[in-house]
Parts: structure tokens; sequence; C-alpha cells
């Protein structure tokens, strides 16, 4: 095995094992934890595949903002408690339908991939000389400007419903 | 070879950063006492010179109490992530011309990075104690760094903008011009408070509030454990003021006439870092601590506009 591939394999069997000791902890709290290591991992993958500002975003994001507002609610909800209860525990079976299907189109989709597409229009030399920041905003605002700014309205939708949420009503 | 020249960088960079935050202690207190009409530290040799070294010893050889239902891991593992997460961020900082351990061109977006991880050492540390004091204080402190961390981004996004790059090293070369704290005050005046916010620094040291929550998140640790995250509060301090310097002093850069020219670099950097040091510690003199709430309002309702409105000034000059 060459190193890119040992690499990779680092990434891929911690990854899934990181995944499973996030929904296997009793403490929901070391649950979140083990995702932000996982998180983490997953930054560093998109720094090996010549990503790096999809990995500082990954960590902003989702280490930085996300996954401490998921915290915020593990540590003042009491958890320990309501895990117990019947009402938390009926819905396992749909679960799992849900992630028995999603594995069988995933090996559908494994089966159609090709291992090594044509590179395509943009290298990593062309990443390396122009910057990772550049290109991405260069294409978010001229080829895919439209889907951008969708993204942007859903965005702006939900703030102003959080807004509207939290507003204090008026008599 | 290469390899071993950017082990030597980066243990010469960690020591001699090190080395500097137990001084900044020394300083703080030096600039603290003299403001409040006192002599600071004066015992431990010639005026009090030697006295980090002393607080070293000290914290290293003190007993080491753990709360009996403490989550162990995790307090162990919280004080590690700060000092991780603080000394992380000076390997994209670029102390003088060419010398940056890692010269990656995505410098400033790494930095918030991890000073957002680094947030994570706080709620945890108070996580973990199992203290109302100190769940309290993590609470404060994971709130406030996050809003004041979007403040801190949005007010840099101008200097990117007018430098065209998120590069360290060359955001400092576009300034070969004059430094970018004429054209980006507003961003200046907004990065400066926050960084105070996000390094809970007086007036925002809300999680650590000694009236309130006797020592916040750090309320259950002792001995080495709380050096280090007393390490990493300064340490996060030193790498606040030298995004500072770099971003609208100029960096490394000095007047190029006379012999100020011959100055090298790294004069210039340590003098600007300490300039915002010293205004750190000058506001710790003179202001009392906010309220929570007015904290809350201050980030979200004055600062992030302001830097929005920079943002979208920076844009227009740029047009024209």
């Amino acid at each position: 095995m060459t190193l890119p591939q040992l690499f990779f394999a680092y990434f891929a069997v911690s990854i899934t094992g990181l995944s499973l000791l996030v929904v296997t902890r009793k403490n929901p709290v070391h649950g979140v934890l083990w995702m932000l290591v996982l998180f983490v991992h997953i930054a560093m993958l998109y720094l090996f595949l010549n990503a790096e500002f999809l990995a500082a975003i990954q960590i902003i994001i989702y280490a930085g903002a996300i996954l401490v507002l998921f915290l915020f609610v593990v540590m003042l909800l009491n958890l320990r408690v309501e895990e117990t209860e019947r009402r938390f525990q009926w819905s396992w079976p749909v679960g799992l339908v849900a992630a028995g299907g999603y594995a069988v189109s995933l090996i559908f989709i494994l089966v159609k991939i090709t291992v090594f597409p044509q590179p395509g229009h943009y290298t990593i030399e062309k990443m390396q000389t122009e910057g990772n920041l550049m290109i991405i905003g260069k294409v978010l605002y001229t080829k895919y400007l439209l889907p951008f700014e969708i993204t942007s309205l859903i965005l702006l939708v939900a703030i102003i419903g959080a807004v509207v949420l939290t507003k204090k009503k008026q008599e | 070879m290469d390899t071993a020249i950017l082990i030597f960088k980066i243990v010469m960079v960690v020591s001699v950063v090190l080395l500097h935050v137990a001084y900044v202690v020394y300083f703080e207190r030096k600039v603290i006492g003299h403001m409040q009409a006192r002599l600071g530290p004066m015992r431990v040799g010639w005026h009090g010179l030697l006295q980090p070294i002393a607080d070293f010893i000290k914290l290293f050889f003190k007993e080491d109490i753990i709360p009996f239902s403490a989550d162990k891991p995790i307090f162990f593992i919280a004080p590690v992530i700060g000092v991780i997460a603080a000394l992380g961020s000076f390997a994209v900082i670029p102390l003088w011309d060419g010398f940056i351990i890692a010269d990656i061109n995505i410098g400033i977006l790494f930095i918030l990075a991890l000073s957002s991880v680094g947030a994570y050492s706080i709620i945890l540390a108070g996580w973990a104690s199992n203290s109302k004091y100190s769940f309290l204080g993590g609470l404060r402190s994971s709130a406030q760094v996050i809003s004041y961390e979007i403040a801190m981004g949005l007010s840099i996004v101008g200097v990117i903008m007018q430098s065209g790059s998120a590069s360290l090293s060359d955001i400092v070369n576009a300034q070969a011009d004059g430094p970018f704290i004429f054209t980006q005050f507003i961003g200046f005046f907004v990065f400066l408070m926050s960084a105070l916010a996000e390094t809970n620094r007086v007036p925002f040291d809300m999680p650590e509030a000694e009236t309130e929550l006797v020592a916040g998140y750090a309320t259950e640790y002792s001995g080495m454990r709380f050096g280090l995250f007393f390490m990493a509060e300064y340490a996060g301090m030193f790498v606040m003021s030298s995004l500072a310097a770099i971003c609208f002093f100029g960096g490394w850069r000095g007047p190029d006439f006379w012999i100020f020219s011959h100055v090298p670099g790294i004069f210039w950097f340590l003098l600007k870092v300490y300039a915002v040091i010293f205004f750190y510690f000058w506001i710790r003199a003179t202001l009392p601590r906010y309220r929570y709430d007015q904290l809350m309002s201050l980030g979200w309702k004055l600062f992030i506009p302001l830097a929005l409105a920079n943002i979208v000034i920076t844009a227009l000059w740029k047009l024209l």
C-alpha cells in the first residue's frame, strides 16, 4: 500500500469507528464529544483532498458553532432520565428501515461509480496556484449563482423564523 | 533535512512563545500595579523579574485536586484542548519576513477555526467539574464566544477583501503602502473589542467573574491544570494581538526611511504586538465589568451590524 492509501485507510476506519462511538455512548455529552473528534477527522480528510477551505469551514461551522449548540442542548436537558421513557424508544424500527433503505441505495450507487474518473477542470496544480478560496468564490458567484442565492434565501427564512419564534408577544 | 529544520522551527517558536506568555503575566501585573499606584511584584529577583518562574514552580508542585464526582477523562482533556488550540495558531503567524512555520493560504480561517475549538476547553471544563459555578461559567463563556466569533470573523473580511488574500504573509505584503488601520478602522475597532470578548478579558470576563462565580469554569481546577488554563488564556491573547498587528498594523513592516529600514522585522512585530497587549491591560485597569445582557446586546446589535457595514463600505470602495 502506498502512503496516500494508508492515510485514506486510517481515515475510513477511524471515521466509521467514531460514528459508532457517537451513537453507542450512554452519556450524551460523551457522544457529542466523539462527534467533535469525528468532525476533525472529516476536516482532515478534506485537507488530504486539497480542499483547505472546506476543511477550515468544516471546523468553524460544524465543530465551532453547530456542535456547541448541540452540546448546550444536551447539557441543559436531563437526557439520562428521558432515555428510559417509552415514548422515546418506539422509533427504532423506523430508524432501522430508513438506515436499511439508505444502505441498499448506497450499494447501488457504489456499483455504478467508476473508480478513477478523468481529472476535471480544477486539477490539483490549478488549485495550488490559484488558491482554494479564490476558485470556490469564483465558481459560486458565476456558475452556481442561482443555487447559491436560493441557499441564502432559505437561510434568511430560517433566521426570520428564529426571530419570530423568540419575539415576545406584545399585548 | 527539511523536516529537521521544521521541527527546530516548531520547538523554537513554542519555547519562545511560552517564555513570552510567562512574561506577559509579569508585564500585566507591573502595568496594572503602576496604574493603581502600586509597585507590582518586587520580591523575587531584581524588580520581581523572576516572579513568573517562581509562579511556575509553585503551580507545578502544587497538589492536584480532582473533584470526586467529576467526569475524569473530560476533566483532564479540557485544559489540554485550550493549550493546543492557542499554541497551534502560532503555526500560521509570520514573525518576520519569510519566517513562518506553515504558510497556508487560509491562515486567517485556520486561526478562527482553532479559536472556535478552543471554546470547547472552557465549556467542557465547566461541565466536567460537576459544580454549579463552573457550569454557569462554561455556559456563559460558550454563548459569549459564539456571539463574538461572528463579529470577529466579519471584521476581518474587510482586510481579506482589501488585500485579496486570506494568507497572513500576503496580508502583510499588501500593506507595503501603509497599514490597513487607516482604511479599516471600523473593522479594527470591532476586531479589538471582539478579541477582548473572545479571550475573556475585562470588561468581558463574564466566564470568570470573581464576584459572581468564584473563578468560573476554573473553580475546581488546581495546580498545573489551572496553570494550563492560565497559559491558554495568555497565549490566546498573544495570538489575537499578533492577528491585530498583522491585519491592521502591517506585521513585521516598519517605517522605511533613515535608520529605521535597518531594524529587523521581528522588532517591529513585537513592538506592535506588545502595544496591543498593553492596550488590553490599560482597559483592564480602567473599565468595570459589563453585565451579561449588555454584553450580548452589544455583540449582536452593535458589533455585527458595524462589521457588516464595514464589509459593504470596503466593497463599494473597491469598486470605485
